[in-house]
């Protein structure tokens, strides 16, 4: 794909090395988190339990693809990288999005649960980017939340719904809440640099932050819902998609996803 | 060659259609700037989901159309996401057009009651945030029980937080 988007217009801060390397790695774990899961919804595409979610999942999925689109280009204005070999010619270890976004899809409750859990930490990151001083990064941030916030709407319906029917369903929704909790706080795995981001005033919230502020989101939402969370400080540690550890489903995942793509690298589409 | 005018350009663009609804771009609000310097133009875009899957395709057509105009050598097609789209953009004339069409057009924002483009009425219930494209959410209509297509701007202040 050739360049959509007119070229980022950023702070003088950012042609230093450092500064900039840091925005650009989180900008990369930030498309490669919507890359992902927009993959994994789009996996729903006529399979969802009701036609509404189907065209739901679908649109959300086509979204956060987009999104992973123009994150790209403004990773590779920054490095002098192609988008599309971003998006289609690395290697698992080489992709910096957290594991929660590769997982398989499994049943209804745990999509549910790790788009609900995704979307509130998604949109605790887009509000500390938007209120940066980082020029049109920020701008883009705030476009993004507008679109977002759709997201939301679907995940907390659905979310109130399975914990309000009691039964299985109930009971499905917490083992999906415990499956995927540890991965979830992982989205706040801190990427290289981005204290640097914050002590430089560049990033106005730092991980540790962001991963507190929703963490005080989602735990009320969850307490009046009388489901339960197992928090265990030491998840943070033992995340690692944002250092290119991955599980076999991100292999699985690339596999399916750039098998078009693989047939000829070079072809316009 | 004389340099092509804004006129010319403004009016080339105004025969370019959405590919994913019945109205022009201008009337849509899409177009941020015209830029001539000789025979070399640049026309800046602004879309409304920043996701939409019909960009490429519309820059595709913008570009088609301005190499058709004489004195045109050059047609640089870009989108921008600053300033964002935001539906006061769209024109009475393309509101009408969606109206014409069968779509419920919101003034503001999604959150203000739906009108049924149908009966008229308000007696509305969302029935899906999503619907055939970004832009589009599904409604019923409790009076005349017909769904409803109704036009979907991007949340500026959106009535569920905390829902």
């Amino acid at each position: 794909m050739t360049g959509l988007w007119a070229a980022p217009d950023a702070p003088e801060v950012l042609r230093e090395g450092p500064s900039r390397e840091a925005l650009r790695a989180l900008l990369l774990a930030m498309a490669d988190d919507e890359l992902m899961l927009g993959h994994r919804h789009s996996e729903w595409t006529g399979f969802a339990p009701d036609i509404e979610s189907d065209v739901a999942l679908s649109s959300i999925a086509q979204d956060e693809i987009g999104h992973a689109r123009i994150l790209y280009e403004q990773v590779a204005a920054l490095d002098g990288t192609v988008p599309d070999t971003l998006a289609f010619d690395r290697t698992p270890s080489e992709f910096r999005n957290a594991i929660l976004t590769e997982q398989e899809n499994g049943d209804w409750a745990y999509t549910i649960v790790r788009a609900w859990l995704y979307d509130h930490a998604d949109a605790v990151r887009l509000a500390a980017l938007a209120a940066s001083p980082l020029g049109s990064f920020a701008a883009l941030a705030k476009t993004l939340q507008r679109e977002e916030k759709y997201h939301l709407l679907f995940g907390n319906a659905w979310f109130t719904r399975l914990a309000g029917a009691g039964g299985e369903s109930r009971a499905r929704l917490q083992v999906a809440l415990d499956t995927a909790w540890a991965d979830a706080a992982a989205l706040f795995e801190p990427t290289p640099g981005i204290e640097r981001l914050v002590d430089d005033g560049l990033l106005h919230r730092g991980p540790a932050g962001q991963a507190a502020l929703w963490a005080a989101t989602v735990g009320p939402r969850l307490g009046a819902l009388g489901l339960e969370v197992q928090v265990d400080q030491a998840v943070l540690a033992a995340a690692g998609g944002r250092a290119g550890w991955h599980t076999p489903a991100l292999t699985q995942l690339l596999d399916e996803m750039t098998s078009v793509w693989r047939t000829d690298p070079r072809a316009r589409w | 060659m004389s340099a092509p005018s804004t006129r010319i350009i403004w009016q080339a663009l105004g025969e370019v259609e959405d590919p994913e609804l019945p109205i022009a771009i201008t009337e849509m609000g899409l177009v941020h700037a015209v830029v001539i310097d000789g025979g070399a133009v640049r026309v800046e875009l602004l879309p409304t989901f920043v996701g939409c899957p019909a960009l490429g395709v519309i820059r595709d057509r913008v570009r088609n159309r301005l190499l058709a105009i004489e004195g045109v050598r050059s047609a640089d097609v870009i989108f921008r996401f600053d300033p964002p789209w935001t539906i006061d953009r769209m024109s009475d004339a393309g509101r009408a057009r969606l109206v014409a069409h069968g779509m419920s057009v919101p003034r503001v924002r999604l959150a203000e009651p739906a009108v049924c483009p149908v009966c008229g009425s308000t007696n509305t219930t969302l029935e899906n945030p999503f619907g055939p494209t970004l832009c589009r959410a599904i409604y019923y209509c409790r009076d005349c029980r017909n769904p409803i297509e109704r036009f979907k701007p991007p949340a500026d202040e959106l009535l569920v937080a905390g829902r």
